[in-house]
């Protein structure tokens, strides 16, 4: 209320502006000392900015605004864009993650070049997020999610003398445009068959559909659906994830997989839920529902057997990350139409990305640290490692265990959960699934732990530095994960009311 | 609000314990374990709980403590003490305390890292036997696996890479099962629950008509399939057989004193577990299926002492005998009768002490002659008199020697199981279990002979002596306890009969 009647209505975009108008800044410091390579002012102005886009966006949460107490979602620019309870939520989520990463960024740049330009593409794909998670209709889905996209290309090469981060780069690029290519095109179907771009006008002209129409219709489902699948790295579109984790520097692969991935999903679940509603799509033949299922059991298993054989920890992280989007696929796959157990399930992914956004991003940001300090990569090489630096190891142990799921972390709960939503949603076929790939989780997870506590180390290494930024950031997510078991229920309590509103 | 006090209590001593230098982490963590132990004595001392926790009955120190609601259940940090949980906690406190003097020892490296990990792992532990929400007990119950994989994998024997592992997938594969199936049964009750509170849902459970169809499953195929699931689950930590083949593995591999926790504590975790929630909850299944359940306790009794029989190594025939032990349980509380399942929790407490005092015996004679291999050691008792005194005492107590612990348990089951209504042909499996026993009595008889007496033959560079007093004083303690609890079982059995008897009243009602 308080929002609607003092503030105009544009404001409800605040955190997206923030997050602009911090990358605007970073532009005129870079434009009036090109070769500034003052890490603290780059870090320090990236770090205030999401730190404020991120209280803002806490405050609307907390105050309400644009959900069901205070007269429902705020739409702007005549419905291309709209803030609600889902949007601030992911929001958080996306700034969170930023801030974690740009702390870190300020020991891993040091002495690099073109800083100013890393933060900036980092705030302005932050922008793009925030942005995706609020579009209402089809194009501001496709632009927001190229505003994301594009930076992160930038991103994943930014090591541009590096073969790896190049290669990465491009490979990530190819199958982005690849897979931009296939969304639009899967808009034009849906807009051809429909003659709207907005969701609601899209979920309306559904369901008067003539039935002559309904391959049209669904051929362009499945092609948005596979641009989702990139953006969140889930299969079929999940093969360039490996390459741009391990390529990328490690806080732009923190970054890409936990914000991203994030974004993908918020855009995802409001797309599927709101412009192509479960009931008219059943009605067409177009079932989602079972597709997603199938999706997140391939992607959770494929995910997590990869991982299993990993020797490169980053690597092996990359495919965790596939194994965890096939969980959150779980919020898509185990809707049934006017289900009342549609608001849990959706809210219970909702809260697992967040976590996730915690103890994947700490679990990247310790392999920067490891990075820094020039120990090798594979899991022979973290050997004896927590000798030398017990409470980065302690910390990292956290994030594996935790995104193991198992307690006292904040991944336990997030992940029983969903499981447990699921079940109540009728689908216990799918949290079997995910059982079975939690359990096969902790085997290589624990390679971690037992390579850091275990092993004897071979005594090559020399940790020269403590370097604060990067620890700093690690302690923030492992804190973050720690405090997410007791403090769990605001999360979910939250999530799981701005997912029922989705449903309203 | 003494249990919140204990179990934070500990927490923060563990963290302590980490933080004390190596060398003296031994002794921090000895005093500060010395809290719990009076603690959980005093909550003895002041108990005046009745009746079962889960069935209606009043409970000593409970707390309940809204949490956060999710998909429209209350989560609640509830605890409470009653019958059942509170002869375990002394239990817990108590032999956590000695397993750290016997560590003394054996644990030079990481020293405050080793014993803070056990005061963690005791603070899980209370938590397990306290918990009375489902989501904050499965918290403790998971989060007791992470110092027990650190415990074996970093202290343990030349596999203890693999053991570790193993241990660690085998029980979190159980949980996960157990959780699928319980959850299920949660779902599937709808709206007669409005919480995931133990009692709340063992009260609706053992009502008529409040199970609902859940997906394709009929009320009575998802009670069948839910208690499969959750036996199952609870199976593995028991140990039964067939699904028992991490536990030798963790033994073998896992220093002495965790041995002691794992045996003593962690085993009765299952036990606890399988009571609470498949013998309570669902009693008309159990009763459905009581043959095959007690074909399976039967089984693991007479296959896990022939297993212990073919062992050359102490500790194995230690580890295998636990196998076998626990099918007593098994066999008491599929009983449902007073003694059975009374008895079955009398178990529960004497085999934590008896099997805690051989491994620990065992463990000191390991530290003395660097060996365990049976076939290596002759006429121990002329070094080690004292050690080898125990080691008999202990083996008799296992043997079930009355005015021990493992006579009254044992003897309760067996009266229990031989009696049972609920059991067909009971006689005969009681008589088949009792089998067991004589099986027990010729593998330490004879493991005995072999290692204590005849004349003295171990070819070391090493002089064998009596072993140091703060080895042997744990192993006087259990020993005294294992003998107090055989000669008065009343100390606890009082309590467990008045907590066991809501469960069987109803339990024949269906």
């Amino acid at each position: 209320m308080l929002l609607q009647t003092q503030l105009p209505q544009w404001t409800a975009l605040g955190p997206a502006l923030i997050l602009a108008i911090t990358a605007l800044v970073l532009f005129v410091i870079d434009s009036v000392d090109p070769d500034s390579t003052d890490s603290a002012l780059l870090a320090g102005v990236s770090v205030v900015g999401t730190l404020a886009a991120l209280g803002v966006a806490a405050w609307f949460l907390a105050a309400g605004t644009g959900q069901v107490g205070t007269g429902g979602e705020i739409t702007l620019f005549r419905d291309a864009l709209v803030v609600d309870g889902m949007s601030l939520f992911f929001t958080a989520i996306f700034t969170s993650v930023a801030a974690m990463v740009f702390v870190a960024s300020y020991d891993y740049l040091k002495d690099r070049p073109d800083q100013a330009e890393f933060y900036s593409l980092v705030l302005l794909a932050t922008t793009g997020m925030a942005l995706l998670a609020s579009s209402n209709s089809l194009a501001t889905a496709f632009i927001s999610l190229e505003l994301t996209s594009l930076p992160s290309y930038a991103l994943v090469a930014y090591l541009k003398r590096n073969r790896g981060s190049v290669e990465a780069g491009l490979k990530y690029f190819l199958i982005g445009a690849l897979s931009s290519s296939v969304f639009v095109f899967g808009i034009s179907l849906v807009y051809a068959v429909t003659g709207s771009l907005l969701f609601s006008d899209v979920a309306s002209a559904l369901g008067d559909l003539d039935q002559s129409f309904r391959g049209v219709a669904g051929i362009g489902v499945l092609m948005i659906a596979g641009g989702f699948a990139f953006k969140t790295a889930s299969v079929p579109f999940h093969f360039w994830a490996p390459e741009a984790y391990e390529g990328a520097p490690a806080p732009v692969s923190a970054f890409l997989s936990s914000a991203s991935k994030a974004a993908g999903f918020a855009v995802a679940f409001r797309v599927f839920v709101e412009a192509f509603p479960i009931a008219t799509a059943v009605d067409l033949g177009i079932d989602w529902v079972l597709a997603f299922g199938i999706l997140a059991v391939v992607t959770m298993t494929l995910g997590n057997f990869a991982a299993a054989t990993q020797e490169n920890v980053k690597r092996m992280l990359a495919y965790s990350s596939i194994g965890h989007a096939g969980y959150v696929l779980i919020g898509l796959a185990a809707l049934s139409a006017g289900a009342a157990t549609n608001g849990d399930v959706l809210g219970a992914s909702m809260a697992h990305l967040l976590v996730y956004g915690f103890m994947n991003t700490g679990a990247f940001l310790f392999v920067a640290l490891v990075e820094h300090w020039g120990v090798g990569r594979t899991f022979e090489d973290y050997n004896g490692l927590a000798e030398r630096a017990p409470m980065a190891c302690a910390a990292m142990t956290v994030f594996m265990f935790s995104l193991a799921g198992l307690p006292p972390f904040g991944g336990f709960f997030s992940k029983y959960f969903l499981f447990a939503s699921a079940i109540g949603a009728g689908f216990w076929w799918l949290a079997a699934f995910g059982a079975l790939n939690s359990a096969l989780s902790l085997f290589y997870y624990s390679r971690v732990v037992k390579a850091m506590w275990i092993e004897e180390s071979d005594g090559s290494f020399e940790l020269t530095s403590r370097p604060i930024g990067l620890y700093a950031a690690i302690m923030v997510a492992a804190v973050g994960t720690l405090v997410l078991l007791p403090g769990f229920g605001p999360v979910i309590e939250t999530a799981q009311t701005v997912a029922a509103a989705l449903f309203g | 609000m003494i249990i919140e006090a204990l179990i934070a209590y500990t927490f923060v001593a563990a963290l302590a314990t980490f933080l004390a230098p190596d060398e003296r982490a031994g002794q921090v963590a000895f005093l500060l374990s010395l809290v719990p132990v009076v603690g959980s004595l005093y909550m003895w001392g002041q108990y005046d709980a009745t009746g079962n926790a889960l069935l209606g009955g009043d409970l000593a120190f409970e707390t309940t403590i809204e949490w956060l609601r999710v998909a429209g259940y209350t989560l609640s940090w509830h605890v409470g003490v009653d019958g059942i949980s509170m002869p375990l906690i002394v239990l817990t406190t108590v032999l956590t305390t000695l397993s750290i003097v016997s560590a003394w020892t054996p644990i030079t490296d990481r020293a405050s890292q080793f014993y803070g990990l056990m005061l963690f792992m005791e603070a899980n532990l209370l938590g397990v036997f306290t918990a009375l929400d489902f989501f904050l007990w499965f918290v403790f119950w998971e989060a007791v696996l992470v110092p027990m994989y650190f415990l074996i994998g970093v202290w343990g024997g030349p596999r203890r890479k693999y053991a570790a592992i193993k241990f660690f997938v085998y029980t979190n594969v159980a949980s996960l099962v157990m959780f699928i199936g319980f959850i299920a049964l949660v779902f599937g009750l709808g709206d007669s629950v409005s919480s995931l509170s133990l009692p709340e849902i063992a009260q609706a459970l053992r009502q008529e008509g409040t199970l609902g169809q859940f997906g394709a499953l009929t009320p009575e195929a998802l009670r069948a399939v839910a208690f499969a699931a959750m036996f199952f689950g609870f199976g593995v930590k028991v140990p039964i057989v067939p699904v028992h083949t991490w536990l030798p593995d963790a033994h073998v591999e896992a220093p002495t004193p965790v041995s002691v926790m794992l045996a003593g504590v962690l085993l009765k975790m299952g036990t606890y577990a399988l009571l609470r929630f498949n013998f309570t909850m669902l009693p008309d299944v159990a009763q459905t299926y009581a043959v095959p359940i007690a074909a399976i306790a039967v089984i693991s009794v007479i296959y896990g002492a022939f297993l212990a029989m073919a062992q050359q190594d102490l500790k194995r025939i230690v580890a295998y005998s636990s196998v076998s032990s626990m099918g007593y349980v098994i066999l008491g509380l599929i009983a449902y009768t007073e003694y059975g399942v009374g008895g079955a929790t009398f178990q529960m407490v004497a085999h934590g002490l008896i099997s805690g005092l051989l491994f620990m015996t065992v463990g000191v004679i390991y530290n003395a002659t660097h060996t365990r291999m049976v076939g290596d050691m002759s006429g121990l008792a002329d070094r080690m008199p004292i050690t080898s005194g125990i080691l008999v005492a202990g083996a008799f107590g296992y043997m079930g020697l009355p005015l021990m612990a493992g006579f009254a348990a044992e003897f309760f089951i067996f009266v229990g199981s031989f009696e049972s209504a609920v059991l067909p042909f009971a006689p005969v499996f009681t008589a088949a279990a009792m089998f067991g026993i004589v099986i027990v009595a010729g593998y330490f008889l004879f493991a005995m002979q072999r290692t204590l007496f005849g004349p003295f033959r171990l070819e070391t560079d090493y002089e064998i002596t009596s072993a140091p007093v703060h080895d042997t004083l744990p192993l006087a303690v259990l020993l005294l306890c294992i003998i107090a609890l055989g000669v008065a079982p009343e100390l606890f059995f009082g309590m467990i009969t008045d907590a066991v008897t809501p469960i069987l009243n109803a339990g024949g009602g269906f």
